[in-house]
């Protein structure tokens, strides 16, 4: 087990390795070279030789490779163009944001797709089985950010019954804890934000939720099929114990293995869904911060710094699943 | 350097092995029961490839494509990508006007929140500018089914590159790449494609080609690359090693034809997330910037995000052009799958 944790941290390593090379590379090759990028608009002479300077790329491209890193290694990612703040502050404020929205839709994702996959294939080529692959098929072929209008046409501008944007309504107090405005509200006591909080995360969390639905349910239910068949199974069956019983410890242990795998794969289609889910939901989060540090004149220090980030929770969630096998499956461990 | 596919092999050429000759070589020094035994056991060899040679072979893919038009998954997926591509091809004769054309009677009639809709002269009613909604709707068919294929093509074509190299050498060249790869892939692909499309100083409709194609690289060299390593191991590989084929006629006339076929229903099932994807990029204002271009994607992510609540119907109709498109690629995908996969056979 060990071996195998720590076979999967260099991995890990050499990935975001590689990842740095790439935006390292990738810096020094927008439009315009990397100073002007990073000063944008208000590129003079003096600055450009001053920022050359500071940044060292006057130096050797190894040097500067090794500073590059030293600064990343720090936190340091320099400030915003946008705002001017730094950078790490710019995304700290909207990093909360979208993990609720994310957590939310994972939420619906797996306490949908889970039951509905395993109904499904129970219920093989029977109507609620069909009806779920068709759904299946719509979810996965829909674009995202059409169904979040539309659902925010149906729901809020004809039957008012969620609010069109934001993630809380102006005039309801809050007090800002973990910056999670639904668990702030029950930290604080003050459940009327909580709920308000809540009330406004339902759409945009169904939005996002429904390509990992989707993937989820097929996964489970092509998994829950291949198990049905199994030998033990039926000697479970045959054995007389309880439905319950074989659902839970026989079929669904097995079967979620897979599922398992497909949760951690999801983390990436949920942070691409956020870019577009909040830009629908005007929610305020990372997504949003991407969209603004592109459509509003490049911002490369915030777009730099969130694509380190996007991947760095893309393998981390990803590593963690994997050794997650070990306490989900015996068979793991032996190995 | 990596352990080659094949150890050179010295020895004769192919045509030389002659099965009967070797026989007859052997029959004269084997002992009698053994000889016996293999006069047996040749007669039983015969019988049968009498009986296979009768029912007359089937290739694995005739058999696969046999499978595939009894299967309504994919027919129903056929059709609709038939349907969709003779749309395309025709786009001209079937658009009752020019789709870039802005028309006086729709002009005149145009406000920051009414646009016309739908009138016996225009079915589907005007654009934001004034154009033939209907006849771009018809033209989009062209640009879209361009922009995917093109994507898909590139993607495939640059992925089978790779995961060709990476599983016919194997060892460290394939270590290099699979980490490249792993680096690709450890980016959200919308968040890959727009960090490509910020490298270009304008985007147009080849960055967003090009960002959607690159981000289904790592996806097709890393399928193809396991269906490569599955077939080193495999015995019609070990048959062509023995028989001295060249290493570079093994992997390309033995191995990666084997191998293509998980990527080619891979493939079939790109070309749907490339059409979403091109859509997404232009909903996040980095599509193509030019305003006469008709393609679903653009009018979806550009005009129906603007004229929603003005024309609903902007956003209605290439998206559901774009559902049924996409549905259409997805399901003939999984149809070929099925009809590949082993375990359907039965």
């Amino acid at each position: 087990m060990l071996r195998v944790i720590v076979r999967r941290l260099l991995q890990l390593v050499v990935t975001l390795i590689g990842l740095s090379l790439l935006v390292f590379v990738w810096l020094r090759n927008l439009p315009g070279g990397p100073i002007e990028a990073l000063l944008g608009e208000r590129a003079t002479p003096e600055r450009r030789a001053l920022l050359v300077k500071a940044l060292g790329y006057d130096q050797p491209i190894l040097v500067q490779y090794a500073k590059f890193m030293q600064r990343l290694l720090t936190g340091d990612f320099g400030n915003s163009i946008r705002s001017g703040d730094p950078v790490t502050e710019v995304i700290g404020r909207a990093f909360p944001a979208t993990i609720e929205l994310a957590a939310a839709a994972m939420i619906i994702a797996i306490g949908l797709g889970v039951p509905l996959g395993y109904l499904a294939a129970r219920h093989r080529g029977r109507l609620l089985d069909n009806m779920s692959i068709a759904g299946t098929l719509l979810g996965i072929s829909i674009p995202i950010f059409f169904l979040g209008y539309l659902l925010k046409d149906v729901f809020t501008q004809n039957m008012h019954w969620f609010p069109p944007s934001g993630r809380m309504s102006t005039g309801v107090d809050n007090t800002e804890v973990t910056g999670f405005f639904v668990l702030d509200g029950l930290l604080t006591r003050e459940f009327d934000a909580s709920a308000d909080a809540l009330w406004h995360l339902i759409l945009p969390a169904l939005t996002l939720a429904t390509i990992p639905l989707a993937v989820i349910v097929r996964i489970t239910r092509a998994s829950v099929l291949d198990v049905l068949n199994e030998d033990f199974v039926r000697t479970a069956e045959a054995k007389g114990l309880r439905h319950k019983t074989i659902r839970g410890r026989h079929i669904l242990r097995n079967a979620l293995l897979p599922v398992v795998t497909t949760i951690g794969l999801q983390t990436g289609a949920l942070l691409s869904g956020a870019v577009l889910t909040e830009r629908v939901y005007n929610w305020g989060g990372l997504g949003t911060l991407i969209y603004n540090s592109i459509s509003g004149g490049r911002d490369y220090p915030v777009l730099q710094a969130l694509i380190l980030l996007a991947a760095l929770v893309f393998v981390v969630v990803n590593l963690l699943v994997d050794l997650s096998y070990a306490f989900i499956d015996p068979r793991v461990r032996v190995r | 350097m990596s352990d080659p596919i094949t150890r050179p092999t010295v020895g004769t050429p192919r045509e030389s092995v002659d099965s009967s000759a070797v026989e007859e070589k052997r029959e004269g020094t084997l002992p009698r029961g053994i000889d016996r035994l293999g006069e047996r056991k040749r007669a039983r060899l015969e019988q049968l490839a009498q009986a296979t040679a009768d029912k007359g072979g089937v290739s694995l893919l005739r058999d696969a494509f046999r499978r595939l038009r009894r299967n309504p998954t994919a027919i129903v997926g056929a059709s609709i990508v038939a349907l969709f591509v003779l749309v395309a091809i025709f786009a001209p004769l079937l658009a009752p006007h020019d789709p870039a054309q802005r028309f006086d009677e729709l002009t005149k009639n145009l406000t920051v929140d009414s646009i016309p809709g739908a009138s016996s002269e225009f079915p589907f009613g005007s654009d934001p500018l004034g154009r033939d909604f209907l006849s771009r709707m018809i033209h989009g068919s062209r640009q879209t089914l361009f922009v995917g294929v093109l994507a898909t093509l590139i993607g495939l074509a640059l992925g089978v590159l790779i995961g060709a190299i990476a599983g016919a050498f194997g060892g460290w060249v394939d270590n290099i790449l699979m980490r490249v790869t792993d680096v690709m892939l450890a980016l959200p692909a919308l968040l890959l494609a727009i960090s490509l499309v910020a490298m270009a100083s304008r985007s147009s409709q080849w960055t967003v080609i090009l960002a959607v194609a690159i981000v289904n690289v790592p996806i097709f060299a890393r399928l193809l690359r396991g269906s490569m390593l599955a077939q080193r191991e495999s015995d019609h590989v070990l048959a062509a090693r023995a028989l001295g084929v060249k290493q570079g006629s093994i992997v390309l006339r033995h191995m990666l034809p084997n191998a293509m076929t998980a990527v080619i229903v891979q493939a079939t099932l790109t070309l749907s997330t490339a059409i979403l994807e091109a859509a997404s990029l232009s909903f996040l204002g980095l599509g193509d910037p030019d305003i006469n271009r008709a393609e679903w994607g653009l009018m979806l992510g550009v005009d129906g995000q603007r004229y929603f609540e003005v024309r609903p119907e902007l956003a209605y109709y290439p998206a559901i052009a774009i559902i049924v498109v996409a549905l259409g690629f997805t399901l003939l995908g999984e149809g070929m799958r099925e009809a590949i996969d082993p375990k359907s056979r039965r």
